[in-house]
């Protein structure tokens, strides 16, 4: 405990602790709008495909700076996002299938070069902290580039959110009522690829899902409110990017990702039992509840 | 004898409404296709305002895909639409639309006056947010719909017919001119099915166009004023006690429809 809290004398630690909870809080946003459009495996797809991104840019400059590989990262992920929605509309191919096939293609491409990065850099190149995710590993100016592009995001969903309710509900009458929803997609997307970018070095990309998926999950288990659902999952996401990155940094070369899935499933499995609206012990007092209700109140309106 | 008093203009106007009505909604030549199999072949008509009319054909005919690609929903190969005699605009608060429940997910975080809300998210502009105006003018909606005591429920808890409810509250509380409703009637119980109907009564009562896409051939004299027949291609377009025929349902349905008595009317798909 005094080794943990030992870590926060850096003030290089403070800076990468504060800038995780930022970028644990916008994943944990976005999620919410990918859960809500049922493309909770497409983050990971993204995830997946943008470590070629990432050791192609470290092939091509030679250097580590965290900018570049984050360019490399989006550029590689917005192809496969774009592939596998080309996949799904040109051909028979469901939308799983393409993700399986984008997602191993991408992957196994960016293993396949990290072998060649690593026997040409004599294995220092340190790109092995994308799998797993290292946060301690970030600089100081890496985080005031990953905070404020995870502030970013925030604002873009704060901003908007009239705008993102009706688009998550229902496009169509977006559409309606003047809100191109083709557009809100699109945004959607972009900011789905810009989170996973700046989360990479945190979390890593194969564990991606820990802080895009769970976190909106949990959240849901606790209101049936949207602005609410969006600042739980923020929360959820922010305390899991917080206990990985401690964790992670009490001992040298942990990686963050294993700590932070750890962390956000143990919040799942409490939210999934107590959960105050949809949690399973909650449920059966809601049905005693209405059990009674009803006898009381046979109104006749139910088919 | 009462006067009443009304401006040249205002005189010129009411007339003009008297001698030639208003054409809510012309379509010229639409088509539209769907993963190059067309669904739509160039259909044209013109609907007048103030009219009921109902949209009927077999499955598969288009009569949704009619009414997306009329409503900009859906891309559409040819054709144009006018509103209101004007250029095609999009006419975001005088043009309502009821879609097919399924076309949502009703498990969405949201409750219902909310959703009924949304209807008004084309009136309060970009960054504002609704308020106790908004609230009242939605909760005047589900009123008239009987919902108004299901405000504060979870749209996961509700029945289907008062799902269909809802989204009828969220067109209503628009105030649109135009309405398009899709199937409406569809797997509804008996009193979201008079609901319904009191409604479409109002809404015509206050001289507002609406098309309903139909299933129910047995119900449509009694609830449509006009018809309109479509199978892929416009079958027949008009009153209904001229349109609905024997010949022109033959038309429509193929050998599929049988027919029950002198003129009753039974479907069998």
């Amino acid at each position: 405990m005094i080794r943990l809290l030992s870590l926060f004398e850096s003030s290089n630690f403070q800076w990468v602790f504060i800038s995780t909870i930022l970028l644990g809080m916008a994943a944990g946003m976005v999620g919410v709008m990918s859960n809500l459009r049922q493309q909770g495996l497409m983050s990971d797809a993204i995830s997946h495909a943008a470590l070629p991104g990432v050791i192609l840019a470290f092939l091509l400059t030679g250097e580590k700076q965290l900018p570049v590989l984050i360019i490399g990262a989006g550029i590689s992920g917005l192809i496969a996002a774009f592939f596998i929605y080309g996949i799904e509309q040109s051909t028979r191919i469901k939308r799983d299938a393409a993700m399986g096939i984008i997602l191993s293609v991408f992957f196994g491409g960016g293993i396949m070069l990290l072998s060649i990065a690593n026997r040409s850099g004599g294995g220092q190149s340190g790109l092995d902290s994308f799998i797993f995710g290292q946060a301690a590993s970030m600089v100081r100016s890496d985080t005031y580039v990953m905070g404020g592009l995870a502030l970013l995001v925030m604002l873009l969903i704060f901003v908007f959110f009239k705008q993102w309710k009706v688009v998550l509900f229902d496009p169509q009458h977006a559409n309606m009522m003047g809100i191109n929803a083709h557009l809100f997609s699109s945004l959607y997307t972009f900011l789905l690829v810009l989170v996973i970018v700046i989360v990479i070095q945190a979390v890593g990309v194969i564990l991606m899902a820990a802080l895009l998926i769970i976190p909106a999950l949990s959240a849901r288990y606790w209101t049936h409110s949207l602005l609410i659902l969006f600042l739980l999952s923020g929360f959820f996401g922010g305390f899991a990017g917080a206990a990985g990155t401690l964790i992670s940094s009490s001992e040298s070369n942990l990686p963050t990702g294993p700590f932070i899935v750890v962390t956000s499933s143990g919040i799942f499995i409490l939210s999934l039992f107590f959960g105050a609206e949809k949690g399973l012990f909650h449920l059966k007092r809601y049905i005693n509840k209405t059990a009674l209700q009803s006898d009381g109140t046979s109104g006749g309106d139910e088919k | 004898m009462e006067c009443i008093f009304i401006t040249q203009k205002q005189f010129q106007k009411l007339c003009k409404r008297m001698v030639n009505k208003v054409t809510a909604l012309s379509v010229k030549n639409l088509s539209s296709a769907y993963q190059k199999k067309v669904v739509l072949d160039s259909l044209t008509f013109s609907i007048e305002e103030g009219t009921l009319t109902g949209v009927v054909g077999p499955n598969g005919a288009g009569k949704s895909t009619m009414i997306k690609a009329i409503l900009g929903l859906q891309p559409r190969m040819t054709g144009s639409i006018e509103f209101f005699n004007g250029k095609e605009k999009k006419l975001t608060n005088r043009l309502g639309y009821v879609p097919q429940r399924g076309a949502v997910d009703w498990d969405f975080p949201t409750n219902v006056l909310d959703v009924v809300t949304m209807g008004l998210y084309g009136q309060i502009g970009w960054f504002h947010y609704p308020g106790k105006k908004h609230r009242k003018l939605a909760i005047e909606a589900l009123e008239k719909v009987n919902m108004a005591e299901y405000a504060n429920r979870q749209i996961s808890q509700l029945s289907g017919g008062q799902q269909q409810r809802v989204f009828l509250a969220r067109a209503l509380v628009q105030d649109a001119d135009l309405y398009f409703m899709d199937e409406p009637f569809a797997g509804v119980d008996a009193k979201t099915e008079k609901t319904i109907i009191s409604v479409l009564k109002e809404l015509k009562s206050k001289g507002k166009t609406v098309l309903v896409v139909h299933h129910d051939l047995q119900t449509v004299p009694a609830y449509f004023d006009h018809v309109l027949l479509l199978n892929k291609q416009l079958i027949a377009y008009g009153p209904t006690e001229e349109t609905f025929t024997k010949t022109s349902l033959k038309k429509t349905y193929g050998g599929e429809i049988h027919w029950m008595g002198s003129d009753q009317i039974a479907e069998s798909l």
